[in-house]
């Protein structure tokens, strides 16, 4: 953090942040409420976007994999409904799915990266876009015998939406929270939260982290100091593709619904973006700049909302959200690779 | 081991991946149970109205910079040629003269943009034209559904919606719908032969051998080959890069008009939309890599990938009793292809270099 220097997208949308906290002043709009939402949501998106943080590392670039990870967590906490699982204790045995699903497509997904090394980003794009209607035939066949996931009528097939109100809804978000006044801070979340951010801390302070870290600065260099290449990289991916897991739970358990089928192909782009506008420029990356991402996007976003619905267009919100997240994404490629000609 | 090595020249083979699509094709149609002349016609019809974006690929793929999945912006490019022409209400033979003139210019601008992006970007060229061509996209949108009717005025009403604002999601192109493909329009039997549209389809691809045969061509192979040596050689790499990017989003703004005109409907938000996809995979099919494209691999790739894509919802319907399994299939095989030849190509690379 110390030699932290603001990067023009930064700029642009904590320029276009603060341009919207006034227009919701000018609008009469409840500030309290949306600071609430903006930390569950700062969770919600922002385990998702951490777990990109240990690809980056090793070198394995921006995971536009990420589906690969979050169907591992979907399957997780689909197990633990179909079982009937309630309450914390559902959330915990989705966690401890979710971790063994993960490590297994991890560890594929990391021997087929390391086959496409320098090249990861586009074959992780391609990778989690076929495995979603490989998936679909899972979720379609697998023999789920819950009532309250089935199609209603048929009786085969999950839904695209499975309701979790009966099971761990909002589980994490109401752990612990203190309301002081209108504020309410959802304590618990936001523990879990620190815990993972600590778990990538100290990972990155182990032999193993810093092995991570210097084969993403210098590959040759690490080799010839002895590091295992291949080995290292596994690891790193098999942790953020258990990170991205535990990541679509911890949104899951905010967001109220399992959500199935096509909805994971939209998720990789905009974690990414966000990790971006965070100070990230697609190779090492601070937990910091992964944080400060999340809040700075999610928060705009937020506010954007009611603000598009007030001058009448709401489609806008969706418009500017994929503008904002495919251009960054943009000018992250093109400065990164300004920077591998010069250094 | 010998084994081993015996599979994976196997599995470098051109023949392999059209071998698989064939043997996939056959057993999903038998089970389809579609006739033989309604797949032929409707993929006649696909070879019709695809053709032209499928061949719009090949150039960038001699020139080195992979499949370019930024031909979406050339199909914007004409669709907003398109909606312009429409908005001022000119019709007929001058509209759509008008509209290729106002969408070949577009993409020449917008092809410009994209190969001086692309040389900044070199060796990360595909996942730089995926994000480009979903930025464009959402550019795209903000202009219609946003711009129109705001800040753009609009003498048509018909195509913005009640509330004033922005492009309907669809508007009809029923003044120029199929106005080309019944030209020469041969019948056999129950067979459907649009004559005038596939010499159409052929002459792009004639277009398209031409240039790989003139100067410029040699040029770009060379520069597609090795790119050092080609700037040794005294081969401006960048202009040839990027004069490549303006072609390949011309052809691809005709071949997104061929499509339109064919379909005579026009989803002015989702038409574009998985038109890079389909075309990168039908390519594929056809024996093409993400480093050798000829024209032939195109023209079968659209046969083959077509013939699945047709029959396998059918297919599906029949073996599992759901229609949405045999649509899953056909993502699976537009995506899967394209992730095993990245795969495959970029592990061959690695072990060369």
């Amino acid at each position: 953090v110390k030699n932290y220097r603001l990067k023009p997208p930064q700029i642009i949308i904590s320029a276009f942040l603060i341009l919207l906290i006034a227009l919701s002043y000018i609008l009469h709009m409840d500030l309290v409420v949306l600071l609430n939402q903006s930390m569950v949501k700062l969770v919600m998106n922002g385990v998702l976007v951490l777990s990109l943080i240990p690809m980056l590392n090793v070198g394995a670039g921006m995971n536009f994999g990420l589906p690969v990870g979050i169907i591992g967590g979907l399957v997780g906490m689909c197990l633990a409904v179909n079982f009937r699982m309630t309450g914390f204790y559902g959330f915990f045995m989705s966690i401890l799915f979710t971790l063994m699903i993960c490590t297994l497509l991890g560890w594929i997904y990391g021997l087929i990266l390391n086959r496409v090394k320098g090249r990861e980003e586009i074959a992780g794009t391609f990778i989690g876009f076929s495995f979603i209607p490989l998936m679909n035939y899972f979720w379609t066949l697998a023999p789920f015998q819950n009532r309250e996931m089935l199609y209603p009528i048929g009786g085969q097939g999950l839904r695209p939406k499975i309701s979790l109100e009966n099971y761990f809804n909002h589980i994490l978000d109401n752990f612990g929270l203190i309301s002081i006044g209108n504020i309410e801070i959802p304590v618990g979340l936001i523990f879990v939260y620190a815990i993972i951010c600590l778990f990538l801390y100290l990972y990155f302070r182990t032999k193993i982290g810093r092995a991570t870290i210097a084969v993403g600065e210098n590959e040759a260099f690490a080799k010839l100091s002895g590091i295992n290449i291949s080995q290292t990289r596994l690891i790193a991916i098999i942790i953020s593709t258990i990170i991205a897991g535990f990541g679509i739970c911890i949104y899951a358990q905010s967001y109220g619904f399992i959500q199935l089928y096509d909805e994971p192909l939209s998720m990789a782009f905009p974690a990414v973006s966000a990790i971006l506008i965070g100070g990230s420029t697609g190779k090492k990356t601070f937990i910091f700049e992964a944080i400060l991402g999340t809040y700075l996007l999610q928060s705009m976003y937020l506010l954007s909302v009611p603000i598009a619905n007030e001058i009448l267009v709401p489609e806008l919100t969706e418009i500017l959200r994929s503008f904002i997240t495919y251009g960054i994404i943009l000018y992250a490629l093109l400065v990164r690779e300004r920077r591998g000609i010069n250094s | 081991l010998r084994i081993k090595e015996e599979a994976s020249r196997l599995l470098d083979s051109e023949y392999m991946v059209p071998a698989i699509f064939i043997i996939l094709s056959y057993f999903a149609w038998q089970f389809s149970g579609l006739t033989g002349s309604f797949v032929f016609n409707q993929v006649v019809t696909r070879f019709i109205r695809d053709g032209i974006l499928v061949l719009s690929l090949i150039i960038p793929v001699v020139a080195g910079m992979g499949l370019n999945f930024a031909i979406t912006v050339g199909a914007m490019a004409i669709q907003t040629a398109l909606l312009i022409v429409i908005g001022y209400q000119v019709e007929g033979i001058k509209g759509i003269l008008l509209a290729i003139i106002i969408g070949v210019f577009l993409s020449l601008v917008l092809g410009y943009v994209i190969g001086r992006i692309l040389n900044r970007v070199k060796g990360k060229e595909m996942i730089t034209t995926i994000i480009i061509g979903f930025l464009f996209n959402s550019i795209y949108q903000l202009i219609f559904l946003v711009g129109f009717g705001t800040v753009i005025p609009v003498a048509n009403k018909e195509i913005i919606l009640t509330r004033g604002i922005g492009v309907r999601n669809t508007v009809d192109l029923g003044m120029y719908r199929n106005t080309i493909d019944k030209l020469g329009l041969f019948k056999i039997g129950e067979l459907e032969i649009p004559l005038f549209m596939i010499i159409v389809v052929l002459l792009f691809a004639a277009i398209i051998f031409y240039i790989l045969h003139t100067r410029f061509g040699q040029e770009v192979k060379a520069v597609g080959s090795d790119r050092q040596t080609s700037e040794i050689l005294g081969i401006n790499t960048n202009m040839i890069r990027i004069k490549v990017m303006i072609l390949s989003t011309i052809l691809a703004a005709f071949g997104q008009l061929a499509y339109l005109q064919n379909i005579g409907m026009f989803d002015v938000y989702t038409a574009h939309m998985n038109a890079d996809i389909i075309s990168c995979a039908a390519l594929l099919a056809g024996g093409a890599s993400i480093k050798k494209a000829k024209i032939r691999h195109a023209l079968m790739g659209i046969f083959l990938f077509h013939t699945l894509f047709i029959v396998s919802p059918q297919a599906g319907q029949n073996l599992f009793n759901n229609a949405a399994l045999g649509e899953y299939f056909r993502s699976f095989v537009a995506y899967g292809t394209i992730a095993l030849a990245l795969i495959i190509n970029i592990k061959n690379e690695n072990k060369f270099s």
